[in-house]
């Protein structure tokens, strides 16, 4: 069984282009952490980056979802969290979505070690991770309502 | 579940803690336990050895954070050693590798550790 599906990987591959959008809904714990991380490599894997690009992926979408459970949901474990992966051209996207309280991104400083030293704590770092490693990273909030980011990154052809 | 473990052996005055597996925000207070339960035993010279840890976010990035500047005004440290080329990317991105010390080798830090008692 499973190596039939293996098989089927290549065709995938090719056909990157007209695959359907993928859908995760989980509750705002960090346990969850490891589950959405599984499923952001294996659409990464499928739509064909390689492993540095994958990884790099993976931890943009952690560090999002870890910001929304601490500062979205304050740490309430019953929010919820939605991740929508979409495949457009060579465009790999992925939107969270989230009905928490709404931060402005604009308010994050950018990362001072000197400061986290004195402060004993770091704030921000994960806001830089994603502008980072990702291609374009994008907010939308209707506060009271939902916020969204936007996560997305090119695949490159060698 | 992410897997992850931080156990801590000694070796004479070194602590060594050894990560293994995933460290993100749901295993952070693990390793915050470990430094915790190190400093209240006045224990201060400290080696973080990374050869099995797999993943880190900023979340356990800031678990160093937290603790380093206790760790120094107790005359100790926190240095980090066997880093995967992953992992040490994230740190280097962050410019981590400015405010701690990081050695390819075990021996190295704790070498290091050793040069320093004499010296004082």
């Amino acid at each position: 069984m499973r190596q039939s599906i293996n098989t089927m990987k290549p065709r995938k591959l090719i056909k990157y282009n007209m695959m359907e959008a993928r859908k995760l809904n989980v509750k705002s714990k960090t346990e969850n952490l490891s589950e959405i991380r599984d499923f952001v490599s294996n659409a990464a894997k499928d739509f064909g980056f390689n492993q540095s690009a994958i990884e790099n992926i993976i931890l943009a979408v952690d560090e999002a979802c870890t910001n929304i459970i601490k500062h979205a949901y304050k740490y309430n474990a019953e929010g919820e969290i939605v991740i929508t992966i979409h495949f457009k051209d060579s465009k790999f996207s992925i939107e969270i979505k989230d009905y928490g309280n709404t931060f402005e991104p604009d308010s994050v400083p950018a990362p001072d070690l000197k400061k986290y030293y004195e402060q004993h704590r770091v704030g921000g770092l994960g806001m830089y991770l994603m502008k980072t490693l990702m291609d374009e990273v994008q907010y939308d909030s209707v506060p009271g309502k939902y916020n969204k980011v936007r996560l997305s990154k090119k695949l490159m052809h060698n | 579940m992410a897997e992850f473990s931080a156990a801590t052996k000694q070796s004479d005055e070194v602590s060594i803690i050894y990560l293994k597996g995933f460290l993100d925000a749901h295993t952070a207070p693990q390793l915050e336990a470990e430094f915790t339960n190190l400093i209240e035993k006045n224990k201060y010279y400290i080696v973080v050895n990374f050869k099995d840890l797999i993943y880190i976010s900023s979340a356990g990035l800031g678990v160093f954070m937290a603790y380093i500047e206790k760790v120094r005004e107790n005359n100790g440290d926190i240095k980090l050693v066997e880093m995967s080329e992953k992992v040490f990317n994230i740190f280097d991105l962050l410019g981590f590798p400015l405010l701690y010390e990081i050695y390819k080798s075990q021996d190295e830090a704790i070498n290091k550790y050793n040069e320093t008692k004499k010296i004082n």
